[in-house]
């Protein structure tokens, strides 16, 4: 039995430090709660380095008993994850301030969700992956329901939490399914088990997979359990919906992949059938509901659920190029989302929060640093040639056509062109509309402007040369 | 002689109970949380059973770690539920229409 915890050091380092953060807010007085973001950035930089360090290139680390792994893909997307919380902390810093948000509970739960998510992406067995879900879940639960006097947003909460509660029993209810057919909760022995006496139990495996896949979906935003998307989009603050529109989305696709590609390949010819029919009902309702929005939180909302059916048919190929493609996508999106929610932070301010459409008239003229990034933000989204966003476009629909899925990426194409339409109302509004009232933009510092253009200047750059973030990708698959 | 399927019939039956308990209930938001618990007790009669017939340990382990989390479930989400009647003065489903999902 190996009991080496070495793999897992970056996780404990963040639990100490959580820990830490939580004592630090109830000690330190009402003036120095600035010290509560240092700490914050400290847990996360110290963990992405101690990250870097445990990591041996080429190995394969288990940790806990062989419950805990550490492979190339965990490692690449621990970093990512890692990454985009610095950035998501340097960007809500300022939002958090105005609002007078709660900041050392605010911290602590983000910090909790972030943990949870490195375990999930770690986990190599289907305990950890549930507890690391559930870490996750029941932290981004907090952090809908913060804004507490706010009907709103703990209206959000209310429907976030009974539809995540319902989702995680279907996920484990299907879990205990292939436990029963298998004998196993280890995702590479219920592999071996399932390719040895595969016959055997059969009905009982695809049985459990049904409600597997209701599980995993909703944690995506598939249609038929899309509902809390748009919802907990529009309801929570800015801040939260931050986290929940860009981080999450990487653990949440590292967890199918371990799941359905590791565990349960064996059944590939069941589940992306399932997979198919969702993302074809997501990729229609996400794009025709999002027109009718003028919020834009909503809005995000339904074009997550269009971008997450993208994701769906990429896992459906099971090929190494389709999976490389939606590691690709995942991180795209992350990063292009994280952008979308930064310049609309930065435009909130205290009494003022910046989620109408309307609220963007006029943009270019009063800041047109801020509506270049936006519009780079909605083009990359709309999948517009020369931005990051067509190639993660691109990659998938590549993937599709090579194994002959062609009415799929038709399909996806033409949904896609639709959805052009709603992103590029955005981009006319901020050029072509004149305003009525001044934006007031907050007074947010240098540190996240220069994090933010940067931000901005990525999309660009990946557009241009994807080839150096592909090959990162196709690295964490094959190894 | 009960079997196995019988202990599987039951937690199913279980299972449908709670999951029906969300969807039709049209009144109050306690009977959700209460249908919330009894789908994770379900699912860990399912995990015992199958813990017993396969002589397998790890079943009866993960119920340990399925009702731990099910109490801080629970915990948030009667949280949730007080600052949610806070605001609304109110637990009735139907109240909950200002977000339009």
């Amino acid at each position: 039995m190996n009991i080496s915890l070495f793999a897992a050091i970056p996780e404990i380092f963040m639990a100490a430090m959580i820990v830490v953060i939580l004592l630090l807010d109830a000690f330190v007085a009402d003036n120095k709660k600035h010290l509560n973001t240092i700490f914050t950035l400290a847990a996360l930089i110290g963990g992405y380095i101690l990250q870097v360090y445990v990591f041996i290139p080429g190995q394969i680390q288990l940790a806990f008993g062989n419950m805990f792994i550490l492979d190339s893909l965990a490692q690449g997307m621990k970093l990512f994850t890692y990454i985009l919380a610095i950035v998501t902390v340097i960007y809500i810093k300022h939002y958090i301030n105005d609002k007078k948000i709660m900041k050392g509970e605010f911290y602590a739960i983000f910090l909790f969700s972030i943990l949870g998510m490195l375990v999930m992406i770690s986990a190599n067995n289907l305990l950890i992956l549930y507890v690391g879900l559930e870490l996750l879940s029941l932290a981004l639960y907090g952090l809908v329901a913060l804004n507490r006097d706010s009907t709103k947003s703990t209206e959000a909460a209310m429907k976030f939490f009974i539809l995540g509660a319902l989702a995680s029993g279907l996920l484990l209810y299907g879990i205990s399914f292939v436990f029963g057919a298998t004998g196993e909760l280890q995702l590479d022995k219920v592999f071996q088990a399932i390719s040895t006496n595969g016959s055997q139990n059969a009905g009982l495996l695809v049985f459990g997979l049904v409600f597997i896949v209701a599980g995993l979906v909703f944690k995506l935003g598939l249609v038929p359990f899309h509902m809390w998307v748009p919802d907990v989009y529009e309801g929570s603050q800015l801040a939260a919906t931050t986290v929940i529109g860009s981080v999450t989305k990487l653990a949440s696709v590292v967890f199918i992949i371990r799941f359905l590609i590791g565990g349960l390949v064996m059944l590939s010819h069941d589940w992306s059938l399932m997979l198919s029919m969702l993302a074809f009902l997501s990729l229609f309702i996400g794009n025709i509901v999002a027109i009718a929005q003028t919020n834009i939180k909503r809005l995000l909302g339904y074009s997550t659920v269009a971008h997450m059916a993208f994701i769906a048919f990429g896992l459906m190929t099971v090929s190494v190029n389709g999976i490389s493609a939606v590691v690709f996508y995942t991180i795209v999106y992350a990063i292009t989302a994280l952008a979308g929610f930064g310049v609309l932070l930065f435009l909130s301010k205290d009494g003022f929060e910046c989620e109408q459409i309307d609220d963007l008239r006029g943009l270019n003229k009063s800041h047109p640093v801020y509506a270049g990034i936006m519009l780079l933000v909605m083009f990359s989204l709309a999948g517009i040639p020369p931005l990051a966003g067509f190639y993660a476009k691109f990659t998938i629909l590549q993937a599709l056509v090579e194994l002959g899925y062609i009415k799929s990426a038709v399909f996806a194409v033409v949904l896609s062109l639709i959805g052009a339409f709603y992103y590029l109302r955005i981009v006319k509004v901020m050029y072509f509309d004149e305003k009525d009232v001044g934006l007031q933009v907050a007074n947010v510092g240098l540190l996240p402007r220069v994090a933010l253009f940067i931000n901005g200047g990525l999309l660009l750059l990946i557009g241009i040369l994807p080839s150096g973030l592909m090959n990162i990708c196709t690295q964490m698959i094959t190894s | 002689m009960i079997g196995i399927n019988h202990y599987l019939i039951l937690s199913a039956v279980l299972f449908a109970l709670s999951v029906m308990g969300i969807f039709l209930n049209r009144k109050n938001i306690i009977v959700v949380l209460m249908s919330i618990e009894l789908m994770l007790l379900a699912v860990n009669f399912n995990f015992i059973t199958f813990s017993s017939f396969l002589h397998n340990l790890a079943g009866q382990i993960f119920v340990f770690f399925t009702l731990t989390v099910a109490a801080a479930e629970a915990a948030i989400g009667l949280a949730i539920l007080i600052v949610l009647f806070r605001n609304l003065r109110s637990i009735n489903v139907q109240d909950m229409d200002s977000l339009k999902g």
